[in-house]
């Protein structure tokens, strides 16, 4: 498959590293950077403060309250006898969970997953990629294996991956890192490959730089723009399709608050039941659009010559 | 063109081969035995050793994957653990669902997407612009399934126009079988046609800022006329690449979308097969999968050159 992945982001690597004050100031004045920036800071908040906002415990199971709709109130005897009342504004699952407190758990997974998957992908598609871009006898067999891994369609092989083994948060990260790789890889390989032609690294070469001197002091820095957009975007793929794999049921077990697991627990009961389903799918729609408004914030940002064109 | 196809048609062979290297090792990387895991929880030593030797485990790993890539260019994907028949004659069976919902997914796409992308680039800068970029960031952050059942509540439960889930076949009656793939497309599509709606306005914007449409205006052509003959001939290539790689998109969410409204096709066969650890069905449609999507996008590229006479071979 030519011409399969012209990254439009690769060329930023023929632009020069602005200074980088300038590259801040533009991203926050960048609208969609602030816009995606904030909401992705608001759920990471979120998930980091879970216990303190007025959760209870995800996973206890109070079988008086099952399937609760948004907003009943309900009280619980205590142990010495006095009466606690709550309210469950998300409403109860089909075994008495309260769906806020498994929503605003299940954002700490998701920001896991996608902040993970988003770093180990780009650091070993950036290891691979330039090798690959660097070392010509590399080059030929490295990349046949990620067009190969590239024509496993991204959720099939996740989900091939999972089943190998029972599933658990890391063999989820593991099973979404594999098939982000090749692209990260293709992206720092295009970069590496434009800017060995260029005259300065020429002019290293000729001043008898070494390889490993070159590769980190002008051949990483220029990587630095495309990776972090793509970063941005892989992690809101991942956070999706974590959320595909829970809900699909083969994903991380059921009694861990994700918002896949909580949707899933909805779907037999979705026609009486809607709200657990909708707030899940709303917390977690909102966050991969943040994410996404992010990525495309930071990439017209980073390369003003592409605002016009995507 | 011919010597061309034919090198096209090689260079897939060692993609295939990374393919098929990739879901063979898919069941070998298992942790643990695989003839224990298929053998189950009651098995005794002598079932493991059975299943052992009748998939050939006890083989050395080279050997095991010559037999199996033979018999996998035979037409033999070797019999499903946990439906208890070959997993060819399962693959044909719940073929036609995953079919149907494709092709409508994909007529449907298209006909919304590039009219929305061409509209987007022509009106640029406008709100209408502005809307349908917008509309296409969200379309590919909201996930399939929350589509889906947002959809089933509100069309089906709410409305009742449209059955809420299953699926019936062709040969039972054509309006049945419509009326219950209607919103399984509209859900499995709207990714799409955010791809293609984006990659539509960025290859028609680079094309209408060529000399041959000025030329075209100044002649005095209508907008209708430019647009369609001068600008979306030009502007075909990319969009119709970028079809062809959003075939991926379309495989993944068909596992997603045959979930969500009981469709008993491919994609819930996938996921029923994992979750039975049904491993040489897993195999087979993964695949199979990828083997389409590999030959949809040689396709592709064999398109060029009808699209556009000046590319040649």
């Amino acid at each position: 498959m030519k011409a399969v992945t012209a990254e439009p982001v690769a060329a930023l690597a023929l632009e020069p590293v602005a200074e980088r004050a300038g590259v801040t100031r533009l991203m926050t004045r960048n609208r969609s950077v602030l816009f995606g920036g904030t909401i992705l800071a608001l759920v990471v908040l979120v998930a980091i403060l879970a216990p303190v906002l007025g959760t209870s415990d995800p996973a206890r199971v109070e079988p008086v309250l099952r399937n609760k709709r948004p907003g009943a109130v309900a009280s619980t005897r205590n142990a010495d006898g006095s009466q606690t009342a709550r309210t469950h504004w998300m409403g109860t699952d089909s075994l008495g969970r309260d769906v806020y407190s498994r929503v605003i758990y299940g954002a700490r997974v998701s920001m896991m997953v996608g902040a993970s998957v988003a770093l180990i992908s780009t650091v070993v598609g950036l290891v691979i990629g330039v090798l690959a871009g660097y070392l010509r006898w590399l080059d030929g067999i490295v990349m046949r294996i990620m067009d190969g891994l590239m024509s496993i369609p991204a959720i099939l092989l996740a989900i091939g991956l999972v089943s190998l083994s029972r599933a658990g948060l890391r063999t989820v990260i593991l099973a979404i890192v594999i098939p982000e790789v090749p692209r990260v890889v293709r992206l720092v390989r295009s970069v590496v490959l434009s800017i060995r032609e260029e005259p300065y690294v020429e002019a290293a070469v000729a001043l008898g730089a070494r390889t490993p001197m070159l590769l980190v002091r002008h051949v990483l820095p220029n990587t630095l723009a495309p990776i972090i957009v793509q970063a941005t975007f892989i992690c809101a793929s991942a956070i999706l399709v974590e959320a595909i794999l829970s809900f699909l049921g083969v994903g991380i077990p059921p009694e861990t608050p994700t918002w896949g697991n909580i949707m899933a627990e909805g779907r037999a009961l979705f026609r009486i039941f809607p709200h657990n389903i909708l707030f899940p799918g709303l917390f977690l729609a909102l966050t991969v659009l943040a994410v996404n408004i992010l990525g495309d914030g930071l990439r017209d940002s980073l390369d003003p010559r592409l605002r016009s064109r995507l | 063109m011919l010597p061309y196809i034919g090198r096209r048609l090689l260079a897939t062979i060692p993609v295939m081969a990374v393919v098929a290297v990739v879901v063979f090792m898919l069941l070998r990387l298992t942790t643990g035995d695989p003839a224990a895991i298929i053998a189950g929880d009651n098995a005794t030593s002598q079932d493991v050793a059975a299943i052992r030797t009748k998939l050939g485990l006890d083989r050395p790993i080279a050997q095991q994957f010559v037999i199996w890539i033979g018999n996998v260019l035979r037409g033999d994907l070797g019999e499903s653990f946990f439906f208890k028949k070959q997993v060819s004659q399962l693959i044909v069976e719940r073929m036609e669902p995953t079919l149907a919902l494709a092709t409508c997914t994909l007529l449907l796409a298209v006909a919304m997407a590039v009219p929305l992308g061409v509209l987007a680039a022509w009106r640029r800068g406008t709100w209408i612009d502005r809307a349908v970029m917008g509309l296409s960031v969200l379309g590919f952050s909201v996930p399939v399934f929350v589509i889906g059942y947002l959809l089933i509540y509100l069309v089906a439960i709410q409305l009742g126009w449209l059955p809420v889930q299953g699926y019936q076949r062709l040969a039972e009656g054509f309006g049945g079988f419509i009326e219950r793939l209607i919103l399984p497309s509209i859900t499995l599509a709207i990714i799409y046609v955010a791809l293609i709606a984006r990659i539509t306005r960025a290859s028609v914007l680079e094309v209408l800022n060529a000399d041959h449409v000025r030329t075209a205006r100044a002649k005095g052509l209508g907008d209708a006329s430019v647009l369609l003959r001068h600008v979306l001939r030009n502007a075909a290539v990319p969009i119709v690449t970028v079809i062809g790689l959003g075939v991926a998109l379309l495989i993944g969410g068909v596992v997603v979308t045959e979930s969500v409204y009981a469709i008993p096709g491919l994609g819930r066969l996938t996921v029923d097969a994992v979750l039975a650890r049904d491993y040489p069905t897993v195999q087979a449609v993964i695949l199979l999968f990828s083997v389409a999507y590999v030959l949809i996008n040689l396709l592709v590229d064999l398109s060029y050159t009808l699209l556009d006479p000046r590319i040649r071979y």
